[in-house]
């Protein structure tokens, strides 16, 4: 996985990125994600963490909650009876001026429904990493990406990570998009539960001081104080609740120029660029664009290395950003395809699946209208395999004469049904 | 019928030494027995929770329903309305019915519905592998609180008699002739049972030493007397490592339980003939 970060790295580093500043950063250390993780958040500097255990995020807040107890984070640590709980105490604790953490998965974060709508709502820039897993029935504890793509309408920016070291500048990089008095809006990082969380790979850890620079303190223009009181979650009528969504709606939007602000911001300090809202690799003169989010695009990689070598002109085209939904980027970073495959691990029973939909949309008005078809994979742990992605670039082929299907699920195991 | 009948091919997963392994024999002899007495094990529903002691169920040949982590009691409280008949078993975590999912044990005690709760408290989140619960002592030293906890534990037996169960009682993974007792009259009591078991959990929270020390058997206490059950419950706190802890039946009373005094649900009648007549009335009403 390290092989994507390099060469998307390098690709986009800069002259200064390479420069003096680097050198200051740590070196490279194997570490589990989880670990790289939690170390990132207390780069971060929360004033306030809550969480409840449940796998694979477990690992996470475990690590957090030893930092704490080692003195090496100045937080308040709240353990709960629930995820909802989690989030709420949050709520209060964000409200009334601190900069919150949680991290959460799958089961937990249906349970946090009700209150992430609160949160999004009250303006909160609460920073969480999903630790994508599967949901129930039948129960599953693996990794695929039904939880946070289930909830991508609730108000919250989702940034989609394909490996450890994303992971952790993505989650620095959400506390300054997320805390901009501009978005007020608050982030999920998702990272592929088991993947990423439980892998040990060579990671560069933040460095608290370049950390503390990029991030400035949280300094809210609004906060609960008891000199200036305020009520937050008031009571909005028909004559003033649209206006609300609409400002959250604004709001996201801006974010789509803050988060490509703040990921060159992060390449200037730290010397690594993932792309903003979008990154590609090799698709400039890619016939075939596969579209997708999260860590399978290690294998999506190396797919499209070997088919390259033998002549076929297939590309990536990786969604880092879902919400807001960079449809500009998305036009332009494939202008040129003649046919799109969006893969992805999640699916919306009874319609086709969320980022194919999100996709269809982003290009039915547009002036470039290459096919577009979807697969969903991966779904409850299913590894996608090199092979999956040979399988899907071949019906793409196919498809290219004529749609035979727009959607359908890849690699389904028919003999079982 | 025999213990051995009630097992399953599913594959045991729990740690060797684990007290679920106890619960589980516990419940299989008394299921077999109730059966040789009358109690067919078709007639019994079992549900479990999500934790180490939801898995109780892949290991007992009997209906059961997997519920999400704390939720069991909403889904027996339907299993039960819609067939009173039936005898429905739950089998929950401390972390499942104490945390997740504390307000429906309440309500289930509240309402006296006739369903038997057997709790498994190793006083640990077993599976997500060692954080605290509310049963953990204050000061516990688990992965989410390498500190210690600073929350005094929940009493259950004590919060089941405020709350309105009528029969509690407490067991131990390390004895199990009481337990095989407690289980039974816990399912042939007609309203809300509830068994708390102090369960060892040999990973992660590991009580056999100080429970061996501390516990002992309440003889002859007035199990119809509410202040009576009140004191002894809280004769022992879930904390302080010396203090003796009764085991056995705190408490036992009569009263309505839910099912009987839950409005207008008329009984399936389970005669093929009707039973078929009225499913294709439904369908043809449908299609
Ligand atoms: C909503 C939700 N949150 C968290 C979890 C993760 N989880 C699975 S089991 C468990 C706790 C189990 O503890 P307990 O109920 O005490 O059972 P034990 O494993 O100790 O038997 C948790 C938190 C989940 N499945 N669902
Ligand atoms: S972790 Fe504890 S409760 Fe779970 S199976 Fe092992 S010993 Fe039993
Ligand atoms: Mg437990």
């Amino acid at each position: 996985m390290m092989k994507g970060v390099a060469s998307s790295a390098s690709q986009g580093q800069s002259p200064k990125a390479r420069g003096e500043k680097t050198t200051k950063t740590l070196g490279m250390k194997v570490v589990e994600g989880s670990y790289a993780v939690a170390h990132a958040v207390k780069c971060c500097r929360p004033d306030v963490i809550s969480a409840y255990p449940i796998t694979p995020q477990t690992h996470i807040v475990e690590h957090l909650s030893q930092m704490v107890a080692n003195g090496e984070m100045d937080s308040e640590f709240l353990t709960v009876d629930s995820e909802f709980s989690a989030l709420s105490v949050l709520v209060g604790s964000s409200a009334c001026g601190g900069r919150c953490y949680s991290s959460t998965t799958s089961q937990g974060l249906a349970l946090m429904y009700e209150v992430l709508y609160n949160v999004s709502g009250m303006r909160l820039p609460i920073v969480m990493n999903v630790a994508n897993r599967a949901l129930g029935a039948p129960l599953n504890i693996w990794n695929d990406q039904q939880d946070s793509i289930g909830a991508r309408d609730v108000g919250w920016l989702q940034i989609y990570v394909e490996d450890v070291q994303e992971a952790v500048d993505a989650t620095l990089q959400a506390y300054k998009i997320a805390e901009d008095p501009e978005i007020m809006t608050p982030t999920m990082v998702c990272m592929d539960g088991f993947i990423l969380t439980h892998v040990y790979e060579p990671v560069k850890l933040l460095d608290q001081e370049l950390a503390s620079e990029f991030l400035p303190p949280f300094a809210p223009r609004s906060i609960l104080d008891t000199a200036d009181p305020k009520t937050f979650g008031a009571f909005a009528d028909p004559s003033t609740y649209t206006e609300f969504r609409y400002l959250q709606f604004e709001a996201q939007n801006k974010a789509l120029a803050k988060i490509e602000r703040t990921a060159r911001e992060f390449e200037e300090t730290f010397g690594r660029f993932y792309g903003g809202l979008v990154d590609s690799y090799r698709a400039d003169d890619a016939e075939i664009v596969i579209v997708t989010l999260g860590s399978v695009i290690g294998t999506i990689k190396d797919a499209i290395d070997s088919m390259r070598a033998e002549g076929k002109k297939v590309g990536l085209v990786k969604v880092r950003c879902y919400r807001p939904f960079p449809v500009a980027a998305l036009r332009e970073a494939l202008k040129k395809a003649s046919i799109i495959a969006v893969l992805e691990k999640d699916v919306s029973i009874g319609g086709e699946a969320g980022l194919l939909a999100d996709m269809k949309a982003a290009f039915y008005n547009s002036s470039i209208h290459p096919p577009i078809i979807g697969f969903t994979a991966g779904l409850g742990g299913r590894d996608i395999t090199i092979n999956d992605i040979e399988k899907l670039v071949k019906k793409a082929e196919a498809a290219m004469k004529g749609i035979e299907s727009e959607f359908e699920f890849l690699s389904l195991r028919t003999e079982i049904l | 019928m025999k213990p051995t009948d009630l097992g399953t091919y599913a594959k045991n997963t729990w740690c060797p030494g684990c007290g679920n392994f106890s619960i589980l024999n516990a419940m299989r002899a008394v299921l077999a027995q109730l059966d040789e007495e009358g109690l067919p094990v078709e007639e019994v529903v079992l549900v479990s929770g999500i934790g180490c002691h939801g898995k109780i169920v892949d290991y007992l040949n009997v209906n059961s329903f997997y519920s999400i982590h704390g939720r069991t009691l909403p889904v027996a409280t339907a299993i039960k309305l819609a067939n009173p008949e039936r005898k429905v078993i739950c089998f929950s975590g401390d972390g499942d019915c104490l945390a997740e999912g504390l307000d429906h044990l309440i309500f289930a005690a509240k309402r006296n519905i006739d369903i038997t709760l057997i709790l498994h408290d190793n006083r640990v989140y077993g599976l997500t592998t060692g954080q605290y619960t509310p049963t953990s002592p204050q000061g516990f030293k688990g992965k989410s609180t390498p500190l210690g906890s600073a929350e005094p534990p929940m009493n259950p037996p004590e919060l089941m008699l405020v709350s309105g169960a009528t029969y509690i009682a407490r067991g131990y993974t390390h004895g199990i002739d009481l337990l095989q007792r407690l289980f039974k009259e816990a399912i042939l009591h007609k309203g809300f049972s509830f068994v708390d078991v102090l369960q060892v959990c040999m990973t992660y929270n590991n009580l056999y030493e100080s429970y061996n020390k501390c516990v002992y058997e309440m003889k002859g206490n007035d199990t119809s007397s509410f202040d009576e059950a009140l004191r002894l419950s809280r004769s022992w706190r879930y904390d302080g490592p010396d203090a003796p802890i009764p085991l056995g039946r705190f408490y036992q009373v009569d009263a309505p339980s839910f099912e009987e005094v839950f409005p207008g649900f008329e009984l399936v009648d389970l005669d093929e003939a009707k039973r078929e007549k009225k499913i294709s009335e439904v369908l043809e009403r449908m299609i």
